[in-house]
């Protein structure tokens, strides 16, 4: 008899049924039991949180903002009214004007599309990186462990804005190779906490079980290993966005981002910067947009990482 | 505890080697050709006189195979000298050298204040028994990790300086310029070290032996500082040794903000005049702060904590 058509007759509902008891402990961030939210227990979590119900609400508005800008503001970034300049925050313009008499809150809107991206590609690189090389070392073991995560150790002994700052010597400014740099600088630690999950799950009762059916290593990895590990490396990638946006912004502060006119955020505070003695709103409220930003994916990840599954 | 130094130095000298291996393959091998990039760097490509490219190939030995290059740098980079400045044509050692003095002096600085803040709000938050002060004090970690670095200190030279003029705004000037900075660099890193200690406080107030220490008649101030301090320290410290590579590399942000002369200013203007040796040296040197730090606090762990060299060999950790 074939041996790949018994395993995925047996393996398909002995899986599916135990899965939520499964004995890894329960620090997996998967769905509670019957894999679908409850939508009660979630308003309940987060109304008596107000913190994170804010920190919601605030990630919320800064991915509408990157989508569709018209929603919050209908004047131009990039144009600008010169008699208007160095107007402070008023209702017309709610964080004020710059030099050039542009309208500072639309360009902090506008720009939230080219921070978050460019914080998705730094957190994408990381994860899929880092959790690519945690896999493999995790799962293949030996030599193949020892190599990997000698380099891992060697990236984490070089601090990570140098080498960014050297990625960046390397490959040029923009926002995607910015993203790309600090992507790379924050992938040893994606790739410590994927090996370790690995490990972790590998050595469990199921994966032994089903390792012991003649399952190939290939559906082992797959249908076990994987979906049980990637709990924490999530977690990770969450809090890894409230640094990526941190790092990106610092790297587009020191000019290294997108060119002049495009409004990125940690741009915006260095152009705002050589105005500090007349006009405080050009560095103080961008900077304010990125700090809400960051605190609130942090406060979301703190959420994720064990709060959720906490509750009962 | 002869043994325990003799493996750390070695795994230090190896964790070097590594990190100049990697730096050598981001800023040597991946760019298409440095040497366009260098020859083009402050000015338009595509004007370059091919004669001069040629020459700065073979000045630098890029028309050797890369392992005959690798070999050669490395063998000079043992000896401290990791070519000249493209930008300065200077020696790159000796242009981190001059640079050096005034980092050393901020990112110290800054240590001390973030040990101090951080380590003071964690005993506090621990120690009191108000429970609004311990949720405001534990709130403040949090926000410290999420602002940006050179918001802080553009805030704080609007605030200080400008407002209230109590600190210059830009330069080297003394103490008294030191403040702004090290105080901007301090709260990344104080807050980072504010949650670890935190967090192994509490742990360790609920272990046994604070009990039987309090059981013993030790007052609530000595139990807390001194028996579950003293075993709480050690995450802390760990965390530390990390940190501080992360203060210097801070200071590429902090030193252009405040317009301060040292190595960050010299590593920004090194990326972008994409001065490839110098920002190899800088790479390096960061990875010498965190080898040495690391160092130091590995072989201090045996002072707070004498267990630890009689379980090193079986402890796993990198240099």
């Amino acid at each position: 008899m074939s041996q790949s058509l018994v395993d995925a007759d047996a393996d398909d509902p002995a899986e599916a049924a135990p899965g939520p008891t499964r004995p890894t402990d329960g620090t997996g961030t998967g769905p509670g039991p019957g894999r679908r939210i409850d939508v009660r227990r979630l308003l309940r979590f987060l109304l008596r949180r107000p913190g994170l119900l804010l920190s919601v609400v605030v990630l919320v508005l800064v991915v509408l903002a990157s989508f569709q800008p018209g929603l919050f503001t209908s004047q131009d970034p990039l144009k600008g009214v010169p008699t208007q300049n160095f107007h402070g925050p008023s209702g017309a313009h709610w964080f004020g004007t710059d030099e050039l008499g542009r309208d500072v809150f639309s360009r902090v809107v506008h720009g939230a599309q080219l921070s978050l991206k460019a914080t998705l590609i730094a957190v994408a690189v990381a994860f899929v990186v880092g959790g690519l090389l945690g896999v493999v070392a995790g799962f293949v073991g030996r030599w193949v462990d020892d190599v990997l995560m000698r380099c891992v150790d060697v990236l984490l002994s070089i601090p990570a804005l140098f080498l960014s700052l050297a990625l960046v010597t390397a490959l040029g400014y923009g926002t995607v190779k910015v993203a790309v740099a600090v992507g790379i600088a924050s992938v040893a630690s994606f790739a410590r906490v994927a090996r370790a999950e690995v490990l972790r799950v590998r050595q469990a009762l199921f994966v032994e079980a089903s390792r012991s059916c003649g399952a190939r290593w290939y559906s082992v990895l797959g249908r076990h290993v994987l979906p049980n590990a990637a709990g924490p490396v999530v977690v990770l990638a969450t809090l890894d966005f409230g640094a990526s946006i941190l790092a990106v912004s610092a790297l587009s502060f020191l000019g290294y981002g997108a060119p002049p006119p495009a409004p990125e955020w940690g741009t915006l505070i260095s152009d705002g910067r050589n105005y500090l003695a007349n006009a405080w709103w050009l560095t103080a409220l961008p900077g304010l947009a990125i700090a809400a930003t960051v605190l609130a994916t942090n406060r979301i990840a703190r959420a994720l990482d064990g709060e959720w599954s906490r509750q009962r | 505890m002869r043994r325990y130094v003799i493996k750390r130095l070695a795994q230090a000298a190896g964790v070097l080697w590594a990190a100049y291996t990697v730096s050598f393959l981001v800023l040597d091998y991946l760019p298409g050709d440095p040497v366009t990039a260098m020859a083009s760097a402050g000015m338009d490509s595509g004007q370059i006189d091919p004669q001069q490219i040629a020459a700065l190939r073979h000045e630098y030995g890029f028309d050797k195979p890369v392992l005959v290059q690798y070999a050669d740098y490395l063998g000079r980079a043992v000896r401290g000298d990791f070519g000249d400045s493209v930008a300065t044509g200077r020696p790159v050692t000796s242009t981190l050298a001059d640079a050096l003095p005034q980092t050393l002096q901020l990112t110290g600085a800054a240590l001390l204040l973030a040990v101090l803040l951080g380590g003071g709000l964690a005993v506090a938050a621990t120690y009191t028994t108000r429970r609004w002060l311990r949720q405001f004090l534990l709130s403040l970690p949090p926000l410290g990790v999420s602002v940006p670095t050179f918001w802080v200190g553009l805030l704080l030279v609007e605030a200080f300086s400008f407002r209230l003029r109590w600190f210059p705004a830009f330069g080297n000037d003394g103490l008294q310029g030191l403040v702004l900075p090290a105080l901007t660099l301090a709260i990344p890193t104080g807050a980072q070290v504010a949650q670890v200690l935190a967090k192994s406080l509490l742990t360790a107030l609920d272990q046994a032996y604070v009990e039987t220490a309090r059981a013993k008649g030790a007052g609530r101030w000595r139990v807390h500082l001194r028996h579950a301090l003293r075993n709480a320290s050690l995450p802390a410290l760990t965390v530390v040794g990390l940190l501080v590579g992360q203060l210097v590399a801070g200071s590429v942000v902090v030193e252009t903000v405040f317009s301060r002369d040292g190595l960050g200013r010299v590593t920004a203007a090194a990326v972008t005049a994409q001065d490839i040796p110098l920002v190899q040296g800088v790479v390096v040197f960061g990875a010498l702060i965190f080898v040495t730090t690391n160092l130091v606090i590995d072989l201090v762990y045996p002072l707070l904590d004498p267990r630890i060299v009689v379980a090193s060999d079986r402890r796993a950790s990198f240099a």
